[in-house]
């Protein structure tokens, strides 16, 4: 259950509703991304009573723009272990297309994957794994 | 180590070499270990080494500026056990006076001494240093005082750098490790004599990384490779797997992974990240070669290696091709490097990279295609990668290597024996077919191709997903499986899947049964001929072709290409004619009459309006080229333009033979065409078969060739990808700037 933020600035994993992982951009509005990506939890949460059944197809972990703002938009993800990924980009960033929300959640979910893989990685730890790090930077810096 | 590989190549090169032994000077001095302090300190005292045993060598080594004679007191010193050390440090001062005026020559000299030395003394070491421990402890008060033969002051960094030297020794070899590795007893001996060591941690682990460096090296003389790991430890390394999992060709889980691994005393940090560099196929288990590289990763990281941020390439799986080999560029600078963001995941996507960055080596992916349909069942990323081959697949560039799937060598053969016995043409085609077969992927691809061809009208389309795909997939062998895949299979096709396409809309299968029936018995016998006739054609072309692509960049690869093809598929057609001759003589039994009825019907398509060969060629190259307009089916272009050429002549003659046929797609029905002769190829009986060799010969001609084309393929990928995003930014720019036009 964690969540992962992303922002054109900030990527933020959440398990269980506490942070995994967090990466922002822009680190000046960090805290920012903080809040907004927790307000947007309880957006997560709705949408995923909201399914029902299992979350079994990839569309349904794809849980699309949660909600806009007028700086910036929310994009949410969760994968079927309840771990949330949220990302907040600048609305500023011309439009991310769907598609490339979704590429990148794709590819984000792959690499906590991959850092699940890990046997000396405990599910509840921070996230540290560098090739996760590195990916997640190369994908900040590819919307920014 | 990190420092000078880092400041250069991954391996120790000579500059590197000197480069490092500065860095043991500086750390020996006392200084932090910088890049900088190389330059900033001009007067570096010269490193001081433990006395090796080899006297020659510490000569040599003193014949160098600095550097170089560290690298030979070091191969000296690992050897030979701290009591030898001692001695010879008193024999090496006086020789040190001597070997420094001594000239540099010698020091090309050196280095080829201490391989010869190390690996007769390196099992020996091993025991020595499980001593060692209580040897060391002992040695380092005498090494103090030893006499270095580095006049140079500074006793008291001297000492310690001495006791560096002699910690250094301790660990270098990872075959102490070993030893130390398994038992609790001497790792923790181990450990202590770090800490016992005088001098700073950056030191020991210059001094380790020198001497691992070097004993490294000498091991590989020939491959500078400071990741390589050595027969012994290797040995050990699979030892200690049996240990976890007596089946060699298992699985270590990764709990009992990170069980042992956890003796190691590593912090569980950095055993994620050994086991994220080690875990090659993200399966959470460990195969023999992770598990190898994950020790070895571990052995160098309680030597004071840093872990890299990129699997080195000499520890990569070999079980994976392109990978293999495409780390081959990257690793030199990767080892120490932070990897750039696109190569972090070092696993993961690997193929992309590596495709990208380097050119995996023909023999090491010759090596790999053998080797590919184990890994290829292990490998989770090639399973995906398969359901992105099918659909994408650059039908362009696999429709048209397709019928070219012959390798020259088994064209060649095909012909000789075609000329000898003019009926056994597709024997070599058999045999290289059974081994093609062996592919598994090949084979799936090789299907999933010829269904893409037969329902893919669009090449181009395809082409574009399939550039997109890699990134998701994130795995370039597969992908260049998929190219090589894609080749081989035309060539060797399994017998079955070409046949009973029922789902090509366009199959070469239905198609080549059309034409078959229609043909008459003449027609039939040309085109019998036509089919042993392809993979001749594509064989020159195909060898011209990953030849005359491979200096050219992606580029000039159009060019070169629509000049190679042409040029190339005019000379086999002189010798297809005559085989085709023969085999229509031969195969007028053949079924495979509706194949060959199909080439004709592709040779009208295609050359309709050519019938020269040259200008047939020449449409061809224009007409391919035309379709691959995209960049990312550039590389296709490049592929099929020299097959398809080729395949062209051919189904020319039979096509003269033949009533003509409707124009249909020139690459879909030159897949279907390829695809069916191929298919028929096998079909047909023949009689000889080509000696293994020869096939094997091929085989690798076409795996070197597909590797090429996957690379073009992958580089012209990328470039799309970033004419995409500088478009993108120009219209974003174009956007901002209109409001102002307003005003």
């Amino acid at each position: 259950m964690g969540w992962i933020l992303v922002t054109s600035a900030a990527v933020i994993l959440f398990l269980q509703n506490y942070p995994l992982y967090i990466r922002s951009v822009p680190t000046e509005n960090e805290l920012k991304f903080h809040y907004m990506v927790h307000t947007s939890l309880d957006v997560v949460d709705e949408k995923i009573s909201a399914m029902g059944k299992a979350l079994v197809d990839q569309r349904e972990l794809y849980l699309g723009l949660l909600y806009p703002t007028e700086d910036y938009k929310v994009y949410g993800y969760v994968t079927n272990s309840k771990v949330k990924f949220v990302m907040v980009v600048d609305s500023s960033n011309t439009a991310l297309r769907d598609n490339e929300i979704r590429s990148m959640f794709r590819k984000l979910h792959n690499s906590y994957t991959d850092v699940m893989c890990n046997p000396f990685y405990t599910p509840g730890d921070r996230i540290q794994s560098r090739a996760f790090d590195g990916m997640v930077t190369s994908m900040m810096i590819q919307v920014c | 180590m990190e420092l000078c590989g880092a400041t250069r190549l991954g391996y120790f090169g000579r500059s590197q070499f000197y480069i490092a032994l500065k860095l043991v000077a500086v750390a020996q001095s006392g200084f932090p270990l910088r890049v900088e302090s190389i330059n900033t300190v001009k007067d570096l005292p010269l490193p001081r080494f433990v006395a090796s045993k080899n006297e020659q060598e510490s000569r040599h080594a003193a014949s160098y500026s600095s550097d170089s004679e560290n690298q030979g007191s070091y191969s000296g010193v690992i050897p030979p056990p701290p009591g030898r050390g001692q001695v010879k440090k008193g024999s090496t001062s006086h020789d040190t006076g001597q070997p420094r005026t001594s000239a540099d020559q010698q020091e090309p000299v050196s280095p080829v001494v201490s391989p010869q030395q190390s690996p007769p003394t390196s099992p020996h070491t091993w025991r020595k240093h499980s001593r060692h421990p209580s040897g060391g402890n002992s040695e380092r008060p005498l090494a103090g005082p030893g006499p270095f033969w580095s006049p140079f002051g500074e006793a008291q960094s001297g000492s310690s750098a001495g006791d560096a030297v002699w910690s250094g020794h301790s660990p270098p070899p990872p075959q102490e490790n070993w030893v130390s590795f398994a038992d609790t007893p001497p790792t923790s001996t181990l450990l202590t004599m770090h800490p016992a060591s005088v001098q700073d941690q950056t030191t020991v682990r210059t001094v380790a990384s020198a001497t691992t460096a070097n004993e490294i090296r000498r091991q590989s003389s020939s491959y500078d490779d400071p990741w390589k790991i050595t027969d012994e430890q290797r040995q050990y390394y699979v030892n200690q797997f049996k240990t976890i999992q007596p089946d060699l060709n298992g699985f270590i889980p990764g709990s009992a992974a990170k069980e042992f691994f956890t003796k190691s005393k590593l912090p569980i940090l950095e055993l994620s990240h050994i086991w994220e560099l080690s875990d090659f196929d993200k399966d959470g288990a460990l195969t023999l070669d992770e598990f190898c590289a994950a020790f070895h990763l571990v052995v160098a990281r309680k030597n004071g290696y840093d872990l890299p941020e990129k699997l080195p390439e000499s520890l990569m799986p070999k079980l994976i091709d392109l990978e293999d080999s495409a780390d081959v560029g990257d690793q030199p600078g990767e080892v120490g490097y932070s990897g750039s963001p696109a190569e972090a995941p070092p696993s993961k996507s690997p193929s992309m990279p590596s495709l990208n960055q380097t050119w995996p080596e023909l023999n090491q992916s010759s090596e790999q295609w053998e080797t590919f349909s184990e890994r290829s069942s292990s490998s989770q990323t090639l399973t995906q990668f398969d359901s992105n081959i099918a659909p994408a697949d650059p039908d362009t560039a696999i429709v048209h290597p397709v019928p070219i799937r012959m390798t020259p060598s088994k064209i060649h053969m095909q012909e000789m024996e075609l000329k000898r016995t003019g009926s056994d043409h597709t024997n070599p085609t058999s045999p290289l077919l059974v081994k093609t077969s062996d592919l598994s992927e090949e084979n799936k691809i090789n299907s999933s191709v010829k269904f893409a061809s037969g329902n893919t009208v669009d090449g181009y389309s395809s082409s574009d997903s399939f550039t997109s795909d890699p990134e998701q997939i994130g795995n370039n062998v597969a992908h260049q499986r998929s190219h090589s895949g894609m080749s081989p299979d035309n060539t060797a096709p399994p017998p079955p899947p070409p046949r009973p396409q029922p789902s090509h809309s366009r199959s070469s299968s239905l198609d080549m049964n059309r034409t078959f029936s229609v043909t008459t018995g003449q027609q039939q016998a040309g085109v019998v001929a036509q089919p042993p006739a392809v993979p001749p054609r594509p064989q020159p072309s195909q060898a011209a072709g990953p030849v005359v692509h491979r200096p050219v960049d992606a580029d000039g690869l159009i060019t070169h290409t629509s000049t190679s093809p042409q040029q190339i598929p005019e000379q086999p057609n002189f010798a297809d004619f005559s085989q085709f001759e023969v085999f229509a003589a031969s195969n007028v039994n053949e079924e495979q009459d509706d194949e060959a009825e199909k080439h004709p019907e592709v040779l009208p398509v295609e050359k309709a309006s050519d019938p020269a060969s040259s200008l047939r060629v020449a449409k061809t190259d224009s007409k391919i080229e035309e379709k691959t307009a995209a960049s990312a089916p550039a590389n296709v272009s490049k592929g099929t333009t020299p097959l398809a050429p080729p395949p062209k002549p051919v189904r020319r003659r039979l096509k003269s033979e033949d009533e003509l046929r409707p124009e249909v797609d020139e690459h879909t029905q030159k897949t279907g065409v390829l695809a069916a002769v191929l298919a028929s190829q096998p079909s047909i009986p023949r009689s000889v078969g080509k000696d293994k060799k020869a096939i094997q010969a091929s085989i690798r001609r076409n795996k070197e060739t597909n590797t090429v084309l996957a690379r073009l393929n992958s580089e012209l990928q990328q470039q799309l990808k970033d004419v995409l995003e500088e478009r993108i930014s120009l219209e974003v720019q174009l956007e901002q700037l209109r409001p102002f036009s307003h005003l």
